[in-house]
């Protein structure tokens, strides 16, 4: 893990409406070390078209669902999930 | 595996589980409906964060070998654009005895629709396509974030 002070690249994958409202299935956020879950949130929602993205949406991190207050690190794959609706 | 883009065959499911120690099988298919206030569905786009989904499905089944060992399961989830009354997933389990093949399929399909990361687009005869958001449901939650 990089030390305090830097920054981090987090690689965000987006799905269904929210790649609709970003424009993408794909966003790069850049964000100062320590970084949680909430804190890309919050860089994705700032890009064009993301404000209709909730505060707190469903969120998954390395295929995993994920708390907004976890940590974020370099290599983690984030990804933004819009209310699911399989089956 | 468990993802298709191609039609759900029931038959291909039931054969996946059947087993000379299972005096049960039964087999769940959910189809795409038109209901009276669907207003004209002609189908429905399924996508997927593939990756997780297939880890998911994963986790999923493993609950359900740990709560009935005996149990077992076949999934697909069809991705793409799936016409009204074909199916969008199927779910064959089988088991000893019919108690833990009907408990088993039911546990895959309320887990799936709470926790698979797939989402639908409604298209309509109109020529309109909305997500379906499933107000009302509760949040996707996994077995290790329950409170």
């Amino acid at each position: 893990m990089a030390p305090s002070g830097t920054s981090l690249a987090v690689r965000v994958r987006l799905f269904a409406r929210y790649a609709e409202l970003i424009g993408g299935a794909e966003a790069t956020v850049s964000l100062p070390l320590p970084a949680t879950v909430g804190d890309v949130v919050a860089r994705v929602r700032a890009l064009p078209g993301g404000s209709e993205i909730p505060e707190r949406p469903l969120v998954a991190v390395n295929l995993r669902q994920a708390r907004l207050e976890a940590p974020v690190t370099a290599g983690d794959e984030v990804a933004l999930l819009p209310p699911v609706s399989g089956g | 595996m468990y993802l298709t883009r191609d039609p759900i065959a029931p038959t291909t499911l039931l054969a996946e589980v059947a087993a000379p120690q299972c005096g049960a099988a039964c087999l769940f298919l959910g189809t795409v409906r038109d209901g009276p206030g669907d207003g004209g569905v002609t189908g429905i786009e399924y996508s997927a964060y593939e990756a997780m989904a297939v880890a998911e499905f994963d986790r999923i089944l493993a609950e359900v070998r740990k709560q009935w060992p005996e149990a077992r399961l076949a999934v697909r989830h069809r991705l793409g654009l799936v016409p009204t009354e074909e199916a969008s997933i199927g779910i064959a389990a089988a088991a000893p005895h019919r108690g833990e093949a009907y408990a088993a399929s039911r546990y895959v399909i309320e887990a799936v629709k709470k926790r698979l990361p797939i989402w639908k687009k409604e298209l309509r005869a109109d020529g309109s396509a909305t997500w379906v958001d499933p107000q009302g449901r509760p949040a996707m939650v996994g077995p290790d974030q329950q409170p």
